[in-house]
């Protein structure tokens, strides 16, 4: 059987594989951003939290993508359904370079521009949303790019705990010794992680303040 | 004159031996004494790291005095809202602080946009200010901080500043980072607004020509302390050594411009 022919007979399969595989990463950033940003904004405004905040963030990112779903598994409500485990070790994973570059962004903005904000008397809540965080738009989404190319490819392990996703492929492929099934999951995959990292790019440059 | 006089002694800023320590213990700032009345502008003049800056932050309490008091129209900083004190007094910096994100006119009617004002009035008072600070509105209002030179964004700079009115407004070394003769051009058309609108300023600055030019009074702040208050001419008679050393520098130039 040819490679081509292989796709497009399971063509159905891996198109329901893909969409999960969105599922699960849409989900995953959704949560990272909502989790990620706002800690990003405490650490750069709590020097004092960056430490354990990102050093937490750190660890997380250090343990073994299998061995944290499989810490996940017996865990009460979390455990019920396998897309729960595996959106909360992904989300774990996106964290850090979401909570770095959002605090690296704001500590980044110029010091003048922050200073003559509080003389004119913006409330620091004002200085946040109509200085801070516009200014440093395009240095959190550099993040949340990285992340969510970090999230596709982390994602495929997550058919290990029966989430889905295009790791189905993989993991079928590895137990047959069966290359052509390993590529129809590697290859959405990547293309997937390629056009993620080429939209989230072209924002990211129309965000950049001018200067 | 005689009106002049009778709203001169009002004490709009009053330094009472207002002094800031940094919690690591560094004296920045000693026993500061000083009034400022209405209508007057006073240039602190001093080194870098003299505290002048400090005293400035003082005023607009970006920074709080550890000792003494700061009193703003009779009412020390303290008891003021720090949000409404610095909407009260408008605040020049020498990096202008331009937001790189906002136009001209939204970075000049910031305060006036958080103070709620209507769109109308915002508008007419943003054409007006460019007029004040010599800008053509049409051709400025559209435009961000990165697309307008040194000397225009330092314009732009003092508008902001001035946009809500506030009677107070201050300075610091609004003009260090132009070069000579824009800084010579925007410094003449400071003493003219000025001359119109009449605001109680207080400048920092180190050089001595623009404490000359642009002081009714001037304070001469060295390590941490106030040496001495002066008029222009008092300045250049004095026979305090810091003072001295400060017009002889003024003199090295003529005599060099005399040697040619």
């Amino acid at each position: 059987m040819s490679g081509m022919g292989f796709f497009s007979q399971h063509a159905g399969e891996i198109l329901q594989a893909t969409l999960e595989h969105v599922w699960l990463v849409g989900a995953t950033m959704l949560l990272a951003i909502a989790i990620g940003v706002p800690l990003g904004i405490l650490v750069a405004r709590r020097p004092w939290l960056s430490k354990p905040i990102l050093g937490a963030a750190n660890i997380a990112e250090t343990i073994p993508s299998l061995a944290l779903l499989g810490f996940l598994l017996p865990t009460p409500w979390l455990g019920d359904r396998a897309d729960r485990i595996a959106i909360t070790a992904l989300t774990l994973y996106a964290l850090l370079p979401i909570i770095r570059n959002t605090a690296a962004g704001i500590t980044g903005v110029d010091p003048a521009v922050r200073e003559a904000a509080r003389g004119m008397g913006m409330t620091s809540r004002q200085i946040l949303f109509q200085v801070e965080l516009p200014l440093s738009l395009s240095t959190v989404l550099a993040g949340i790019r990285v992340a969510t190319v970090l999230t596709i490819g982390v994602a495929t392990i997550a058919a290990a705990v029966g989430a889905g996703g295009l790791g189905e492929f993989i993991f079928r492929g590895l137990a047959m010794v069966n290359n052509q099934l390993i590529l129809a999951g590697a290859i959405p995959a990547a293309a997937l992680a390629l056009l993620a990292d080429f939209c989230l790019s072209v924002l990211e440059r129309r965000l950049r303040p001018a200067r | 004159m005689t009106t002049e006089a009778s709203a001169g002694p009002e004490a709009i800023i009053e330094f009472r031996g207002a002094g800031y320590r940094l919690p690591s213990g560094q004296v920045l700032l000693h026993d500061v004494r000083f009034t400022v009345r209405r209508g007057e502008t006073l240039v602190l003049l001093g080194r870098s790291g003299a505290g002048k800056t400090t005293a400035l932050k003082l005023i607009n309490r970006l920074v709080e005095p550890t000792d003494g008091q700061v009193l703003i129209e009779g009412r020390s900083t303290l008891d003021w809202d720090p949000i409404a004190l610095r909407r009260h007094i408008g605040y020049v910096i020498q990096d202008t602080g331009l937001f790189p994100h906002y136009t001209v006119e939204q970075n000049i009617s910031l305060v006036p946009r958080l103070e709620g004002w209507p769109a109308e009035r915002i508008r007419s008072r943003s054409q007006e200010l460019l007029a004040l600070v010599g800008l053509d509105s049409g051709q400025f209002l559209g435009r961000y901080p990165h697309e307008l030179s040194g000397g225009q964004r330092q314009r732009i700079g003092v508008a902001r500043a001035l946009a809500a009115d506030p009677p107070i407004l201050l300075m610091d070394e609004p003009f260090g980072a132009l070069d000579p003769l824009t800084r010579m051009e925007i410094r003449r058309e400071f003493l003219a607004l000025q001359e119109r609108l009449k605001k109680t300023i207080v400048i920092v600055t180190h050089d001595t020509s623009e404490a000359l030019l642009l002081g009714t009074r001037i304070g001469l702040v060295e390590g941490g302390a106030l040496k001495g208050l002066y008029s222009a001419k008092d300045f250049l008679h004095s026979s305090e050594p810091v003072a001295a050393a400060y017009v002889e520098q003024l003199h090295a130039l003529e005599e060099f411009e005399r040697g040619q």
